[in-house]
């Protein structure tokens, strides 16, 4: 299968494109790049992307929440991107912190967002060019928008509401049996309880990507996620990982690839839910049942 | 250059240029020997890390020798790896056992690059520190 034709055979258009496609539409429109590392971006980025850390940049530094709408139209101005602009995301580690910040600026309603379909390594790996000058931009036209959390945030009181409607747990599968409390290799985050939030099914992020970065075709992304479980398209979903970064690429796959119509991604995720007081938690494989 | 030096190296730049200088220090990690890339297993992997950084501890109590080995997608680890190079490599047991353990916390990058983030680099150290006293014992 080409890859125009597994785009085209996702659910909704013009929210993920290919190398080519950007190669070829470089300077018509807003690239953002968005990377666990904050020096990677520095050592060489695309032509005329914009560096855009999801850490010290769209968090609150002081509340654990996102910015609010003043502060993030603040920012966009401040990186020359205005609110009529497409803006094609890509980042590291198969577009986690991509598929974040693709997710935080739909909070705010942002209309012509894309990613792009295989990120940094795919790029990368097609030897295409890079570069470290960083773009001059005009300030952007971005007005102050009301972040919008109902449709596609899910906090930790919604959890108990949504059950038993499909939960899908993206982490690996040790952490989702309790028997470690962080990715492997990865540093503890600070929950105080191992396991997952019973009901969830297990569905590692990495299970939706193909070897070079890029998303499986629709029908076998339909197979894991649908086929598998035995949910269903007209079911609601929440996603959660550790902090809700890697679960934001399942909810880009669940919302946009599957074309699902209610997803959304609980942030607060393993950090938060791992250290509540009294609520339930299942360990070991099996899902087992959220006890209202 | 000693530790302070090097805090002060950093605290005393911009926070734009102290990000540049990181970077500088991520381009300055010297290779491993090639022995280390045959046997992979002579390096320990440092889990407190996002990115997968490998460090190797050899000598005696009179002098410590450390090899860092970092992929270049993440220049922030390998700069963390080779600052504690510059503070650590090829000085006595004492000398690496005696370095702070909020070194890490010193550079002032805590609010530049997040708390969390710098918390890597405290693991580097602690490992380090580990297998040093393991060689001076």
């Amino acid at each position: 299968m080409s890859e125009e034709a597994k785009i085209e055979g996702y659910a909704t258009q013009n929210v993920l494109v290919t190398t080519d496609w950007l190669a070829a539409n470089l300077t018509e429109v807003t690239i953002v790049e968005s990377n666990e590392d904050i020096l990677l971006y520095d050592t060489g980025h695309i032509p005329g992307a914009v560096k855009l850390d999801w850490h010290t940049e769209l968090n609150d530094q002081v509340r654990r929440d996102y910015l609010d709408g003043e502060n993030f139209a603040k920012l966009m101005r401040q990186k020359g991107i205005s609110r009529d602009d497409t803006i094609i995301l890509y980042g590291d580690k198969s577009n986690w912190w991509a598929a974040y910040a693709f997710w935080v600026f739909k909070l705010f309603g942002h209309e012509d967002v894309r990613l792009l379909d295989g990120g940094r390594m795919k790029w990368v790996a097609e030897e295409r060019p890079l570069t470290k000058d960083k773009p001059s931009r005009p300030e952007g036209n971005y007005p102050a928008v009301e972040r919008e959390d109902g449709s596609i945030r899910a906090f930790r009181d919604d959890i108990g509401k949504h059950s038993p409607s499909p939960l899908i747990d993206i982490r690996s599968p040790q952490e989702y049996t309790g028997e470690r409390l962080h990715m492997p290799d990865y540093p503890n985050e600070g929950a105080a309880r191992g396991g997952h939030i019973p009901g969830a099914r297990n569905i590692p992020w990495g299970r939706l990507v193909q070897e070079d970065g890029s998303f499986k075709p629709k029908g076998e992304l339909e197979s894991i996620l649908l086929g598998e479980t035995g949910f269903a398209h007209t079911d609601s979903f929440v996603t959660y990982c550790r902090i809700g970064e890697r679960s934001s690429l399942t909810w880009f796959a669940l919302k946009y690839l599957l074309g699902i119509s209610d997803v959304r991604n609980y942030d607060g995720s393993w950090t938060e839910w791992g250290n509540l007081v009294g609520v339930p938690i299942a360990q070991g494989e099996e899902p087992g049942v959220f006890a209202q | 250059m000693n530790y302070q030096e090097v805090a002060e190296e950093f605290t005393s730049l911009s926070d734009s240029d102290r990000l540049q200088l990181l970077l500088e220090y991520a381009d300055d990690l010297p290779e491993p020997p090639a022995r280390f890339g045959e046997n992979p297993e002579l390096m320990e992997r440092v889990e407190e890390c996002q990115a997968p950084v490998f460090i190797a501890v050899e000598g005696d109590s009179d002098r410590v020798e450390l090899f860092f080995s970092a992929p270049r997608e993440a220049p922030t680890t390998r700069g963390f790896a080779s600052v504690l190079n510059t503070v650590c490599n090829l000085r006595s047991a004492q000398e690496i056992l005696d370095l702070t353990d909020d070194f890490p916390s010193m550079l002032g990058l805590d609010k530049l690059i997040s708390p969390l983030r710098v918390r890597g680099m405290r693991g580097m150290l602690f490992r380090i520190k580990r297998k040093t006293r393991e060689l001076a014992a």
